[in-house]
């Protein structure tokens, strides 16, 4: 069998950004949720709040070096595999790029150490402050990577010169059509994602009576903010499909799965996509749902599949069946919220057996869902690296063959699957432990590196004794 | 008005970007090399606390290095990074073993033999591809316009092999100076004797990739060797050569200090020597730093960041090693 270098490109992308996003999917939101948890021990004074913040912040170490390494990986593949799109695309996505790089370095060069090993050696305030710088440089970075992503999506402010793109407007580049939209639901989508391991955590350490009061701590302020979020998404995810219509109406097409450009479209809830008959079978629709919720209009226009040729679409089953996972897990999340909700209004929140086992099991969702988005919106923008404009399969590097990327790709494999287990291993194993009330310990078992700060407070104590 | 040729620029950025890379994560790799051959585990744990507080900063520059070689000369990242695909990749593998061993190898005690051999052979390994990525470079790549044409397995000759064993010595003796500086007693004096092994190898290694580049390539004899040039370039060699026997003496004599600076000393030669003997080429033999230039407009977007962020970035480097000064101890050390 031939084996194809650019499918095999496509499978180790895939790979390789499909681990690596779940950790920003994770220290976005859990950064945002130590500044909070800082912000109300600051305000408020609770210790009980400094010990949450201790417990995540050791989590959160892992996870952020994880992503550190994970992410080294990505820059290199724009020109090991993807040499040809780096070549016509750098004049205008380098810089996103490569200010992505710098924010991180910054954010890791400054704030990180002091949020990690600071805390008994800057005021409260500074710690605080640290926080909020981490979780303010983890959504600069995806601002910048989600930029990029968007410029591919939907291109503008460029011209073409010689089948090369070159900025005309910067302005235009950072702030293509998609990318409000796609940077809203994607940081929404990594909050509500961080909110459900909290609330799962949460309830294993109240259910296992390890930390109760510190489980209840997290529940409260965790159930409050999802109830805010979800429906946000929702919301968010209503918008961005809009977006999508307007700019990208083959992906739509494929995520109904609708064939023929029609007014007044049903909802397909299920179907089997065949592509080479180009129709769907064994669907289950609701008459005219699909033009008011793509539309907003009962009677509004969507255009199908048929509008282009064959070669000119996504596959459409993996964007059909990828966004029919991301909307049922958002409903299920959303069930769970509802439910904690209620039970609050009633009292019973942290009594009830069923829905602390329900938030322990569906601690994952989020990030599956995330992926599954993520799929939806990748694949749905095949077969296209530029939107419209460069082909996927122009994209990948000439001099590569089939057996090149099976060898890099199977060592990609095997390295993630040590690493990713273990780290999430150790991960489990700090939850297992529950929140101490200890404060000095973890600084031994850390294995990061201290950072400066600490150091030179430890040097400035030992001049002064 | 013809805008302003900002290509200098960013060439030197570049530069010196890839050189701070070379000589922080060189020494913290080469670190990782010598780690695998230290007998016990409480002088493994000195070794590897001496590199920890800083080993994730000097790693980024590998990110900022590929990135600004993408935003700067696209042309030469869209070119090199292909043909050089397969070292890339186990380097890149082999930085993640040894970048989670760091985290792992304190918190999964069980497995900490595992994660010992991943730092040591991660270390190795990501050196050794390094060293074959830059003889790949001088040697050139087969071009046809704006693509790389070869085949992947062309950057593997008896050439990069050279290099790639250089390298390891290169950073292992850039290793032993660092931890002689940063050691005393039993260890330290192992470190001195692993320096010299360490220099010995890369003299070698480094002569012979000195008579054989100019070999190899007509214009490189010519930029060397024709009149006037050797007299004004006779200096680097000469100085190369100062800067090994200062190790040397450093190494087998009493200085804490010498055997690193030496050590780096003979990095900035070979660098400059392979500065001169490819300027202005960044796709050696085929583009020159102007042809593979980005466009001018995304050379001065990036540039006010980067003239931004880039000095308060060294300023907390260099703060951090001055914080992180003096011997380092097993027993409490960093952590």
């Amino acid at each position: 069998m031939e084996l194809d270098p650019v499918l095999l490109s496509r499978l180790q992308f895939a790979w390789l950004v499909a681990w690596h996003i779940l950790l920003p999917a994770f220290t976005v939101g859990l950064a945002s949720y130590i500044a909070f948890v800082e912000g109300l021990n600051f305000f408020t004074g609770r210790e009980i709040y400094f010990r949450i913040s201790l417990f995540w912040t050791k989590i959160f170490s892992i996870a952020f070096g994880m992503g550190v390494v994970s992410g080294i990986m990505m820059p290199f593949q724009f020109g090991t595999n993807w040499s040809r799109f780096s070549d016509a695309t750098a004049n205008v996505i380098s810089p996103l790029l490569a200010y992505e790089g710098l924010t991180a370095f910054f954010l890791e060069a400054t704030f990180l150490g002091v949020l990690l090993f600071g805390r008994h050696l800057v005021p409260r305030w500074a710690h605080f402050f640290a926080a909020v710088m981490v979780a303010f440089g983890t959504l600069l970075s995806s601002f910048w990577i989600l930029s990029t992503n968007s410029w591919m999506q939907t291109p503008a402010g460029f011209e073409v010169i010689d089948g090369r793109f070159f900025p005309v407007d910067w302005m235009a580049i950072v702030f293509n059509p998609s990318f409000p939209y796609r940077l809203g639901h994607t940081v929404v989508g990594f909050y509500v994602t961080t909110g459900f391991v909290v609330l799962g955590v949460a309830a294993y350490l109240i259910r296992s009576a390890r930390s109760a009061d510190e489980g209840r701590v997290m529940m409260s302020t965790t159930l409050w903010m999802l109830l805010f979020l979800v429906p946000l998404q929702v919301l968010l995810g209503d918008m961005h499909g809009l977006n999508t219509l307007q700019h990208q109406p083959i992906k739509l097409a494929a995520i109904e799965a609708r064939w023929d450009t029609a007014r007044g479209v049903p909802l397909t809830l299920f179907a089997w996509p065949d592509e080479a008959a180009e129709t769907n079978l064994l669907a289950v629709d609701v008459p005219r749902l699909g033009s008011l919720i793509l539309t907003h209009e009962w009677d509004g226009e969507v255009k199908g599949l048929k509008e282009v040729g064959p070669a000119d679409r996504p596959p459409v089953a993996i964007v059909f069946f990828a966004f029919r996972i991301m909307v049922g897990i958002g409903v299920v999340l959303l069930c769970v919220v509802l439910a904690g909700t209620y039970l609050r209004w009633r009292g019973s929140l942290y009594d009830s057996a069923l829905f602390l086992r329900s938030c322990e099991l569906v601690w994952p969702l989020g990030f599956v869902a995330v992926l599954a988005g993520w799929t939806v919106t990748e694949v749905g923008r095949q077969p296209w690296t530029v939107y419209g404009l460069m082909r996927t399969a122009d994209s990948v590097a000439p001099s590569l063959t089939g057996s090149d990327v099976l060898i890099s790709l199977a060592g990609y494999v095997v390295a993630y699957l040590i690493m990713f287990p273990a780290g999430i291993l150790l991960m489990a194993r700090i939850v297992r432990q529950g929140v101490k009330s200890g404060e000095t310990a973890e600084q031994i078992e850390s294995g990061r590196p201290q950072s400066p700060i600490m150091a030179a407070a430890g040097v400035s104590e030992g001049d002064a004794q | 008005m013809t805008p302003l040729d900002l290509t200098p620029v960013w060439t030197l950025i570049l530069g010196l970007g890839v050189l701070f890379y070379v000589l922080l994560d060189g020494f913290d790799l080469g670190v990782g090399i010598l780690f695998g051959f230290e007998p016990d585990t409480p002088s493994r744990n000195v070794v590897m606390n001496s590199i920890a507080p800083v080993w994730d900063g000097n790693e980024t520059w590998l990110i900022l290095g590929s990135v600004g070689l993408f935003a700067a000369f696209p042309l030469a990242f869209a070119i090199i990074v292909p043909a050089v695909y397969l070292p890339i990749a186990a380097m890149l593998i082999a930085l993640v073993f040894r970048g989670v061993a760091f985290e792992f190898r304190y918190r999964d005690s069980e497995h900490k033999t595992f994660w010992d051999h991943g730092f040591f052979a991660g270390s190795l390994v990501a050196t050794l591809m390094q060293g074959i990525v830059l003889g790949a470079f001088i040697q050139g790549f087969e071009v046809d316009g704006r693509v790389f044409v070869g085949s992947s397995w062309a950057c593997f000759t008896p050439f990069s092999a050279l290099t790639g064993i250089a390298l390891v010595f290169g950073y292992g003796l850039l290793g032993a100076g660092w931890l002689v500086m940063k050691t005393e007693g039993e260890l330290q004096a192992r470190m001195r004797r692993r320096g010299t092994i360490c220099l010995v190898g890369v003299v070698c290694a480094v002569g012979i990739v000195s008579i054989w580049t100019p070999l190899m390539d007509p214009r490189i004899a010519a930029r060397w060797f024709s009149w006037p040039n050797i007299a004004l370039l006779a200096p680097v060699p000469l100085l190369a050569l100062v800067a090994a026997l200062m190790a040397w003496r450093g190494f087998v004599g009493r200085s804490e200090i010498s055997p690193f600076i030496a050590s780096i000393c003979l990095f900035l030669t070979s660098y400059l020597g392979i500065v001169i003997s490819l300027w202005p080429m960044i796709v050696p033999h085929r583009y020159t730093l102007w042809e593979a230039a980005s466009s001018p407009s995304t050379q001065g977007f990036l540039l006010v960041g980067t003239l931004t962020l880039l000095p308060i970035i060294l300023v907390y480097t260099a703060w951090s090693y001055w914080v992180f000064r003096g011997k380092v101890r097993g027993d409490i050390g960093y952590h």
